[in-house]
């Protein structure tokens, strides 16, 4: 639901300045400049190839997983530029966390998906750990279905409720952001339904960054839109102004369909 | 049309009696296998019974036979085998999927693909004239020093260096399985999504916790199944161990520095010289047994599989 109180002060949470991505020597982010506000949804689309994922994967630095892809210029989070080299990318990462295209649950029991990320940056008594898997799964609207199969592996559930059990575990670290990378495009019209009045809730504690193809969807859950092209950031505002008055041609011509 | 409808049936028909009988052709040879060595072992099983498989004594003269040392020697050698090169197996496979650069990716599996290819005969004949020198002069004498030292774990240490021996094959048995550990695990490990490791990075994981938790869980039924191909492999491994074992037929006491013997270099070096009648039978009961154990290996992996399947089912 787009924001009415606007108005309000918008508080950066992370901010992107003159962001250049190389895929080896292709240049695949064209000088980026764009702030993703605190407690809000900032949803990127645009056509396929157009840097919308590659944005997202900066964000965590993903990206260093894989040799010859890099990044230049400022990424922001928390007040620091997180392109340095010295930069602890598993601190990031608790800070920042994922969801992907596909249910990814790891191979062991519902409560130990949530636990496991939890176990790696904090120590819990066994309460505390229930209490924490408890708060996550009632977060990502998961626990009422699971409560009494906790022990059940996680791969046995159904595919909204993997990536329920995804965003619960991401949830579940306690990160400042949330980065949803077309969270539903796997899902049925039921679950996707259900994981986007999940954005809504869980916007009041997270900041959180959508990528979908669905436009729909964007206007849906975004309060913020930003339309790419081939690498580059051709318009960002308020979801309300970018789907009804687009001041870009571009843009227009992609959300009325005549571009795709 | 409708001949050539009768044709293609008849085609579907031949085609799957033939498979049939190719997958009949294995399991008769399987069953052929067993009742021809029984019944060549026959004279020795009658005459010693299971004081077969608890005696120690060899004496071709005398006709007492007894299988416990070269069972002793197979069993311990591929032990030894696993313990050295399960550990070191992982980590290569680990590297070569999740550390090393791009570049050296390719030649290092390479590499490991070439091991797997030296002629085990070529492993014996290394191990005989340039490791177990080394190893008995260098290796021996330090190993006894320290854990030939420590109380009950250091009866499994002690005795003269002479190089050859029991660890020494082992030792050479793990060299040649690493490649084949290896090279499973680095295909199932390669078998991972990207997107589930790429979770678990998400979530804040270091490379351990990654392959210890995810890859490791996610792919243990080929990881099983490379660690038994490996085994199996140090089980029947004949020329490498005959060479460095030292092949001695007695069992004096449990010191892996003493030579031994194994159930495949008994039977190749004494096939030759064995008379028909007791020696030769009891040389067979002893190929039954190595297919026995082969048996048991295989089904103990089949059933850890299927408990560690109801586990993740369960907890």
């Amino acid at each position: 639901m787009p924001v009415e109180k606007a108005q309000e002060a918008l508080i950066p949470q992370i901010s992107m300045k003159n962001l250049n991505f190389y895929y080896g020597k292709a240049l695949a982010l064209k000088n980026i400049n764009l702030d993703i506000y605190k407690g809000h949804v900032t949803a990127f689309i645009g056509p396929s190839g157009c840097g919308k994922s590659t944005l997202l994967r900066t964000i965590n630095r993903m990206y260093d997983l894989y040799p010859g892809q890099h990044a230049e210029g400022q990424l922001i989070v928390d007040g620091k530029n997180i392109l340095d080299k010295g930069v602890d990318t598993i601190e990031l990462r608790a800070k920042v966390g994922m969801v992907f295209q596909k249910p990814t649950p790891f191979p062991m029991s519902i409560y130990d998906n949530i636990a496991f990320g939890v176990r790696m940056h904090e120590k819990l008594s066994r309460n505390q750990m229930d209490d924490r898997v408890e708060w996550a799964l009632t977060k990502a609207a998961l626990w009422t279905e699971v409560k009494d199969k906790l022990n059940a592996p996680g791969t046995g559930l159904s595919g909204g409720q993997q990536q329920r059990l995804c965003i619960a575990r991401g949830v579940a670290v306690k990160p400042q952001v949330l980065l949803l990378d077309e969270p539903t495009s796997a899902l049925d019209p039921i679950s996707t339904m259900r994981i986007e009045e999940l954005i809504h809730e869980l916007k009041r504690d997270f900041t959180i960054a959508i990528v979908t193809h669905n436009m729909q969807q964007a206007a849906r859950v975004s309060d913020f839109t930003a339309y790419m092209y081939l690498g580059e950031m051709v318009e960002f505002g308020k979801t309300d102004e970018i789907f009804i008055k687009p001041k870009d041609k571009r843009t227009e011509d992609y959300i009325t369909g005549r571009m795709g | 049309m409708n001949e050539s409808h009768k044709q293609g049936r008849f085609g579907d028909w031949l085609f799957f009696n033939l498979t049939r009988a190719f997958a009949v052709l294995t399991l008769s040879m399987l069953v052929g296998v067993v009742i021809s060595l029984t019944w060549s072992a026959w004279p020795s099983i009658k005459e010693f019974g299971f004081g077969f498989l608890t005696s120690s004594e060899w004496n071709p003269p005398a006709e007492r036979f007894g299988a416990l040392v070269p069972m002793y020697g197979t069993i311990v050698t591929s032990l030894i085998a696993l313990v050295i090169a399960l550990p070191i197996s992982f980590g290569i496979a680990l590297f070569l999927t999740e550390l090393s650069p791009t570049w050296l990716r390719r030649p290092l599996g390479i590499a490991i693909e070439l091991l797997a290819g030296i002629p085990s005969i070529v492993y014996g004949i290394w191990g005989l004239l340039v490791f177990a020198p080394i190893f008995g002069q260098y290796v021996q004498p330090l190993i006894g020093g320290t854990l030939g030292k420590l109380p009950v774990i250091g009866s499994l240490f002690s005795g003269p260096s002479l190089g050859i021996g029991i660890l020494a094959a082992g030792i050479i048995l793990a060299i040649m399985i690493i490649p084949f550990i290896t090279s499973v695990m680095r295909d199932v490990f390669e078998l991972v999504p990207p997107m589930l490791k790429e979770s678990c990075y998400g979530l804040g994981g270091t490379t351990w916790e990654v392959v210890w938790k995810v890859v490791l869980p996610y792919t243990r039924v080929g990881v099983i199944g490379g660690v038994m191909l490996g085994l199996g492999r140090a089980l029947g491994e004949t020329m490498a161990v005959t060479f460095v074992i030292g092949n001695a037929s007695l069992l004096s006491n449990f010191s892996l520095f003493m030579p031994g013997n194994s159930i495949t270099s008994a039977l190749a070096n004494e096939f030759a010289e064995a008379s028909p009648g007791l020696y030769t039978s009891a040389l067979v009961e002893l190929g039954l047994i190595l297919f026995v154990i082969t048996f048991i290996v295989l089904t103990c992996s089949k059933l850890l599989l299927l408990s560690l399947e109801k586990q993740s089912g369960k907890s």
